[in-house]
């Protein structure tokens, strides 16, 4: 049996080619010694050195580091927190709209979530800034956040919970010493996630800053618009990179957990 | 025996350390326990035993405190524990899940209560220890839950809620994944532990015989309702119904008319063979249906006519050989079949009888009980 026809071989290349041909000859051409973007003139890392030299540039990545700790810290404590409440409560008035309402911000068009907290920030008099871009950041990565720890928590065995407060665990003893150490994994890639996303975000971010505050999306967004230069290419790829990593890094941790707790469940139907 | 026997049920003065008071829950519109009342008394090692999904279960989470109360009260020392937490009651138990921590090796799952009751370190230690070496686990103290076997398993939950020395421990079903040999020596280790500490146990079980050697007394179940509640050797030598009889060991049940004269009944059960004499303290009305039971080992087997009260023929049907034992059954001519068990004291080859063979089974008038249902 042949495993790969002709077929099957073409369509993944085309595929493939499709989605990463761009990025790919974007990360190449920021290894161009030229300053025209569109002619090769040789492999140079100047681009990432000058990138160094880059005060704004680097006043912008910091940025955006600040508020892709922060805000996805923040997501991954409330997300977490919502989606305890709504798998253990049980039953209560009003259950299914709270769910709806959690997951409905991974729907929303992001024109509209940020344009809402927009309003909301101008109506309540805060000084857009970091501080607002984090808010802006935690409220839409909290929902993938939750997605993420919700879909753990299902398959939790209940009764570790009752046999931590059988042996004398306050309700909030028992999540910190058994319930989090073992959904550990999920709340991680559901950090990891928010932090990528948080990263890569431009048009919330764009509506939620202020003239103190610009992340490297907005900053790159800007630059490209006076025509594009080796230097982005540089900072892209940087940014590619790291995303990449993030991803990566997500699912790997959710998937060794996966095979683990195949492991355990196996182990204990064997018994 | 020189020393006063354990029984503070008979005691009316003894006050319960558990009291169901007409208890009922309900998951949804289904009653899993309906209107239970029954006392559990300091020191005691009650055995709860009944088919699958009667509700054993159930009356443990209740008093572990992961179940409400539907209806009525269940009363600690005197005091309704609904309003306490399950962390604040002195109650342990063991889960028929084990619910091991996945995360935390066996020493660490041990552990767990102690530390939370602020223990110092080497008091816990050693503590962790004494209930390792109790439950044979020293060699695993270091593996994970996923790392040891079913029976080992069940082991390390026994030593978690085990190590706290609570007032209360409820284990369900604590050795049922364990061989034989294991299960007896925890059986007397359980015991002995009960002996010195003076906990109270609560313990499920679905093997008749472990919950006769263990416990100081039985409850027997049926969907929710207590059938009968009474020592090991009432369960068995006086079943309060045929449900309890046929549920406790081997039975034979025969059913019949009963006309009485004093505690002397006679059954007729059955046309052209004489009518079955038994003892009862109960009364029955002339013609009422009763029900005879009587355990194989009372029920004699022989190849000539014994001199008995009870004297029956019939031709042996089947031999089940268990080594010490063997049971025979025996088709009565009505088609009716009895099992009657012998020692066999001697070789097998020697026996007298065998398929096919026409034999007298017999049995005195106390040997059996009379019930109503
Ligand atoms: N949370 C629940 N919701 C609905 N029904 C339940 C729930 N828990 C138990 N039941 C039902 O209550 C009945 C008693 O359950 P329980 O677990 O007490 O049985 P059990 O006697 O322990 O059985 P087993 O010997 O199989 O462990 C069962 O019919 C079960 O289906
Ligand atoms: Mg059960």
């Amino acid at each position: 049996m042949k495993r790969f026809s002709w077929f099957n071989a073409t369509s993944l290349t085309f595929g493939f080619a499709f989605l990463y041909l761009p990025m790919i000859i974007l990360i190449i051409y920021s290894f161009n010694s030229s300053k025209l973007v569109t002619v090769w003139a040789g492999f140079s890392t100047r681009w990432y050195g000058e990138l160094m030299q880059n005060e704004d540039m680097l006043d912008a990545a910091w940025a955006t580091l600040k508020v892709a700790v922060f805000s996805s810290t923040l997501a991954t404590i409330l997300g977490t927190m919502a989606a305890y409440v709504l798998v253990r409560a049980g039953r209560f008035a009003g259950r299914t709209l709270f769910s709806g309402m959690i997951y409905a911000p991974l729907v929303m068009p992001e024109v509209i979530t940020g344009l809402s907290l927009l309003l909301l920030f101008i109506g309540i008099g805060l000084d857009r800034g970091i501080l607002t871009i984090v808010l802006a950041h935690t409220t839409f990565a909290m929902c993938y956040v939750s997605v993420v720890v919700s879909s753990r928590l299902t398959s939790f065995d209940r009764s570790l919970e009752e046999a931590a407060l059988d042996l004398g665990c306050s309700p909030f003893e028992a999540f910190r010493l058994v319930t989090l150490p073992i959904i550990a994994p999920a709340v991680i890639s559901g950090w990891l996630l928010a932090f990528t996303l948080s990263l890569d975000d431009l048009v919330i971010a764009s509506f939620t800053t202020g003239p103190s505050a610009t992340t490297l999306p907005i900053k790159i967004f800007s630059a490209v618009r006076l025509g594009v230069s080796p230097e982005i290419n540089a900072l892209s790829s940087i940014m590619i990179g790291l995303v990449t990593l993030g991803v990566i890094s997500a699912s790997l941790i959710s998937k060794r957990a996966a095979v683990a707790r195949a492991k355990d469940e196996q182990a204990a139907a064997g018994a | 025996m020189t020393q006063p026997a354990f029984s503070p049920w008979d005691d009316p003065a003894a006050t319960p350390l558990i009291q169901f008071r007409n208890v009922t829950k309900r998951f949804g519109t289904f009653t899993a326990i309906e209107g239970l009342s029954l006392d559990i008394f300091e020191r005691e090692f009650f055995a709860l035993l009944g088919p699958s999904g009667c509700g054993k279960t159930t009356m443990m989470r209740m008093l572990a405190g992961f179940e409400d109360v539907t209806e009525g009260q269940i009363l600690l020392n005197g005091q309704d524990i609904a309003p306490v937490p399950p962390n604040k009651r002195a109650v342990n138990m063991m889960f028929q899940s084990y619910a091991l921590f996945p995360h935390l090796s066996v020493w660490d799952n041990i552990a767990f209560g102690l530390r939370r009751d602020r223990m110092r370190k080497d008091a816990v230690a050693s503590r962790v220890d004494e209930m390792l070496r109790l439950t044979r686990l020293e060699k695993f103290a270091n593996r994970k839950p996923h790392q040891i076997s079913g029976g080992q398993r069940q082991r390390v939950a026994l030593a978690r809620s085990l190590a706290k020395a609570p007032k209360l421990l409820l284990l369900d079903e604590p050795l049922g994944a364990l061989d034989k040999k294991l299960r007896q020596d925890t059986q007397f280790e359980l015991m002995d532990i009960q002996e010195t500490t003076g906990t109270t146990f609560v313990i499920v079980t679905h093997d008749q015989e472990e919950a006769m050697t263990v416990a100081s007394r039985v409850a027997v179940m049926d969907e929710g309702k207590l059938m009968q509640v009474a020592t090991p050797d009432q369960i068995y030598e006086a079943p309060n119904s045929v449900y309890v009889a046929d549920f406790i060991g081997d039975v034979n049940i025969i059913s019949g008319r009963a006309s009485q004269s004093g505690d002397k009944v006679a059954i007729a059960w059955a046309e052209g063979e004489p009518q079955i004499q038994g003892t009862t303290s109960r009364q029955f009305a002339p013609g009422q249906t009763c029900h005879f039971a009587i355990r194989p080992e009372k029920v004699a087997i022989s190849a000539q006519k014994p001199d008995a009260p009870n004297v029956l023929r019939g031709k042996v049907l089947d031999i089940a050989y268990l080594g010490n034992i063997s049971t025979y059954h025996v088709e009565l001519p009505t088609g009716t079949i009895i099992k009657a068990q012998t020692a066999n004291t001697r070789r097998i080859a020697r026996r007298s009888f065998t398929w096919e063979d026409p034999v007298w089974i017999s049995f005195s008038d106390t040997a059996g009980v009379l019930l109503e249902h």
